[in-house]
């Protein structure tokens, strides 16, 4: 018997079965499918608990939303604190919570960024993002990377992959463009007939597999968008807030963009939340029509105080220091890890602890994935690249539980590699 | 005000606090692999940037707390960075130490994280002092400075930090608490992240530094007798007594705080005593002096640090405008007795003892009131009397014959000089020395079976950390090249140049 009190399972089969009866079959079977049979229960710092008991090593968190550990404490304190006294709010009215978080936020991104605009979720802010550049180009043309994702809200799903927008009759080609990462040709050719409103980026590509953009591919995008008179939009939801080492992982290019998409990690995972950042130039339709975009629950008060505690934390020089350490210290040990299988552990993508491991197999990151889990660390493949996984680890680690993180992932990389070689002779003996 | 009533559960910085240890923890990770040449670099620089500073932070330190004299704040400035750091130089406490003989490789191990608490008397040079001790042991340092003292300690701190990261300390090596408060405190010795707690200041401070369920090094307060036997050279004795008292206005923890004079010799010690500046209270304005710099029997806060002349003024008392040093005569060391109490400002007590055995037990009675295991001082000629002296009084260190001020904090003897005076177990503390480098690091041994049979392997060349053959050839661990001779020779001219400061100093 397994009673939470507010609601309680016979046992993890049954859980399991009404996961697939009330909520969602398909998601509920992949899981169990792919080896990894987690239902998350009790949640702290960087560690999670299966059902079952299990302690898992959260190096996935769920893209950077739990950047800052599971309930730390100073946001748990934060959002009590809040209660007290806010509630949501009223999205109609001038607010004293998110005129404040707007303040904070304007003051940590590159200096032509002037005001803020919230959702709830990233999907949403892509959105606003998206309407924003419309209004301000009076174009409709999005131009993305392939195997871009952005979120699976209205416009943002028709940016990313097919295997987003196809499901529901989401894909428009005529207005979202897709060209390849790392080729500022193909992005000149999709700009020169400036009809395109912006350029939606991922300062790194989370979903692809965290590949690294080449030396002056952002600012060759930023200098093409200036010249055929587009807007830059940065999405910042998984690299930004310290995880590349500084607050937003644009400004390491030294790229102002014009507008700035911030999600996940500012919530805390504690009280959804999303930010769009916005110049002066993109701030004309809250001056026209300031009713533009409505949302009852996007900037909640309480999100934005959450999320002002969130900003303060990340801006921290002591975890801007133990970010830098924590990064060098994963290079070396992943390093090492790779000395051994160089063969199957083919590639380290790395900028701060926002890291990718690729695998010499079109699904190796999916074996390895599941090796990790029986190891007890949860990080999740790449679904637009399978070879990669992403490996996402916190800001707030002790070199202790970096040293755990590496030994634990050096013998799940080991048997993947022993499964990987074993599928190999299958192979060549059928 | 805010407008909404918040309760909280932790003191406010104690989770950005924490974050500071944490950050250490990374630093100290890193440090433990430097090598000696790296630290002595460091050293080097962060030695030179805070003498540097010696006279500027003497100045502010007296303008934030109002207390001690500048010129003698200089003094334990440079003592406490270019002067430690002579001492130390030519130590190490980096490299492995081979023994042949015993068949033991001992590798140097440092703690990690030092929580280090500076008092408000002495805020720079106990700053500079722990500071440059975690340098020289490859520490990462955290310092809360007493909140009396924080504006200009936070200064020194970061000026440390950036000297010694320039010279390539880790980042985050060497931190400071701006805000310091007694909860935070609290908060950050208990915190699992701190190896050890250094702990100066009030007794309340170092029990809770034991009680923090960490390591801890902290020192008790001191009540030093000073003893002028019947075989002193009495003029010589007055004058140590006199330059000591009067010493950054007598608040280290090592300044006299009652002479014990053997009647034989008490009116020429008086003589003497006035002759350098001692003014000694008339009998019938002891009661006043007692009023009003005890009242209800404790030593008046406002007044630690102050001269002679503003203590004079708060006793309501007419005195030479030349006086250094009050001087209050009384008759019985007991502890209802505020004189014979410690005292952090220019004013002596005077005990006259018809003998030796006497005097012994004044001094002993002394340290039952308070100061046990901390120092005491004696200016004799007789080896037999300054043995008896040290055997029977309860302190772990007498100076002979020299100011204790300085005597005892290692810069007129060759004690090791300090900031940090272990009390040992009569003063309820872990050390019994003056803090030495030493002490923040444990030695890692590493044992080869006894038998004669067995062959001890051959480390040289080896460098701890490193599995791989190097590609080019290491220095061998220990031996290190000699430092140049013109290095030395700088080196022994700032020595001199410290030493002629001092004597001018003592002198005037």
């Amino acid at each position: 018997m397994y009673d939470y009190g507010f609601f309680s399972y016979d046992s993890k089969a049954d859980m399991l079965e009404r996961s697939r009866a009330f909520w969602n079959p398909d998601k509920t079977d992949f899981w169990q499918d792919a080896g990894i049979d987690l239902v998350i229960d009790r949640r702290e710092g960087y560690y999670l608990w299966d059902m079952a008991g299990r302690r898992l090593i959260d190096v996935h968190l769920n893209g950077g939303t739990y950047n800052l550990g599971h309930r730390n404490p100073e946001l748990i304190a934060t959002l009590e604190q809040a209660m007290q006294h806010f509630d949501m709010g009223n999205h109609h009215f001038p607010s004293l919570a998110r005129t404040a978080l707007a303040e904070a936020l304007v003051k940590t991104c590159a200096p032509n960024m002037r005001r803020v605009i919230y959702g709830a979720a990233g999907g949403e802010a892509i959105d606003i993002a998206i309407k924003t550049a419309r209004h301000t180009k009076q174009r409709r043309k999005i131009v993305s990377l392939i195997k871009a994702y952005h979120g699976h809200t209205g416009l943002a799903v028709g940016t990313g992959d097919d295997r987003f927008s196809k499901l529901f009759l989401a894909d428009h080609p005529e207005e979202f463009i897709n060209v390849p990462f790392n080729d500022l040709n193909a992005m000149e050719d999709a700009l020169k007939g400036r009809d395109v409103a912006g350029v939606l980026i991922e300062s790194i590509p989370a979903t692809y597999g965290f590949p690294l953009p080449e030396p002056g591919y952002l600012q060759g995008v930023k200098r093409l968008c200036e010249q055929y008179d587009t807007l830059y939009i940065a999405d910042e939801v998984q690299t930004g807030l310290m995880r590349t080492g500084e607050m937003w992982c644009i400004s390491k290019s030294g790229v102002e963009p014009d507008i700035m998409v911030i999600g996940k990690g500012i919530s805390g995972g504690m009280y959804p939340l999303s930010c769009v950042v916005v110049s002066e130039e993109c701030s004309a339709w809250l001056k026209e029509d300031g009713f533009g975009h409505i949302t009852t629950v996007g900037g909640s008060e309480l999100g934005c105080i959450v999320g002002m505690k969130v900003l303060e934390i990340c801006g921290r020089p002591e975890v801007r220091s133990m970010v830098h350490y924590m990064a060098e210290r994963f290079q070396q040990g992943l390093r090492q890890i790779q000395e051994i299988y160089p063969d199957w552990f083919v590639g380290i993508r790395q900028d701060g602890v926002v890291i990718g491991l690729e695998f010499n197999h079109p699904t190796g990151a999916k074996i390895v994935m599941k090796h990790l889990y029986a190891h007890g660390i949860w990080a999740i493949f790449s679904t637009l690249d399978p070879r990669v996984l992403q490996y996402k680890p916190g800001i707030l680690l002790s070199p202790e539980l970096v040293d755990e993180i590496l030994d634990r992932t050096e013998i799940a990389i080991g048997k993947a590699y022993a499964e990987w070689k074993s599928m190999s002779r299958q192979a060549v003996t059928a | 005000m805010s407008m909404i009533e918040l309760e909280r559960r932790d003191p406010p910085g104690a989770a950005r606090a924490a974050m500071m240890l944490q950050r250490a923890h990374w630093a100290a990770e890193t440090f433990a692999r430097y090598d000696r040449t790296r630290v002595v670099r460091i050293l080097d620089a962060v030695a030179e940037a805070a003498e540097a500073h010696a006279e500027r932070y003497a100045e502010e330190a007296v303008a934030e707390t109002g207390m001690g004299v500048v010129e003698h704040k200089v003094l334990k400035n440079r003592m406490l960075s270019r002067g430690l750091w002579d001492h130390y130089r030519d130590h190490d406490f980096v490299s492995p130490r081979i023994d042949h003989d015993a068949k033991i490789l001992e590798l140097p191990r440092p703690a990690g994280v030092i929580f280090a608490l500076t008092p408000v008397t002495n805020p720079v040079a106990t700053v500079y002092f722990k500071v440059m001790l975690a340098l020289m042991t490859r520490n990462a340092i955290v310092v809360s400075p007493h909140p009396g003292a924080k504006h200009v300690c936070a200064d020194a701190v970061r000026m440390l930090s950036d000297a010694a990261v320039r010279a390539g300390a880790p980042d985050g090596c060497i931190q400071i608490v701006e805000e310091p408060s007694i909860p935070l405190i609290e908060a950050l010795m208990t915190d699992p992240t701190t190896d050890v707690v250094v702990a100066t200041g009030g007794g309340a401070v170092v029990r809770a530094a034991y009680r923090s369920g960490n390591p801890a090094l902290g020192v008790g307060p001191g009540n030093v007798p000073s003893f002028v036997d019947a075989t002193a050279d009495i003029a010589a004795a007055a004058r140590h007594i006199i330059d000591s008292k009067s010493f950054d206005h007598s608040i280290l923890c090592t300044n006299e705080s009652v002479v014990i004079v053997e009647e034989e010799v008490a009116d020429q010690l008086e003589r003497e005593l006035r002759k350098h500046g001692g003014h000694i209270v008339d009998a019938s304005e002891v009661e006043q002096v007692r009023e009003h710099l005890f009242p209800n029997g404790h030593m008046r806060l406002d007044l630690i640090g102050k001269s002679a002349l503003e203590l004079a003024e708060a006793a309501q008392l007419k005195v030479p405008a030349n006086t250094r040093v009050l001087i209050a005569p009384f008759s019985l060391v007991v502890p209802e007795e505020p004189l014979a109490h410690e005292k952090l400002f220019p004013l002596l007590g005077l005990v006259r003892v018809p003998n030796t055995r006497a005097g012994i037990s004044a001094a002993q009675a002394m340290l039952r009131i308070t100061g046990a295991g901390h120092s005491a001082s004696i200016h004799s000629r007789s080896a037999r009397t300054i043995m008896a002296y040290g055997a029977a009084v309860k302190v772990l260190r007498v100076s002979v014959n020299v100011g204790n001020s300085l005597g005892s904090a290692g810069a007129l003897t060759n004690l090791s000089p300090t900031m940090t005076i272990g009390t040992g177990f009569y003063g309820r503390s872990s050390v019994g020395e003056n803090l030495e480098p030493r002490h923040l690091i444990n030695l890692m041994r590493v044992a080869y079976n006894a038998d004669a049979s067995v062959p001890f392997d051959d480390f040289t060349g080896l460098e701890p950390w490193v599995l791989e053959a190097a590609a080019t050839p290491i220095a061998a661990p220990v031996e290190h090249a000699p430092a140049a001779p013109e290095t030395d020779l700088l080196r022994e001219e700032i020595r001199k140049v410290i030493l002629e400061e001092l004597k001018e100093l003592t002198r005037q």
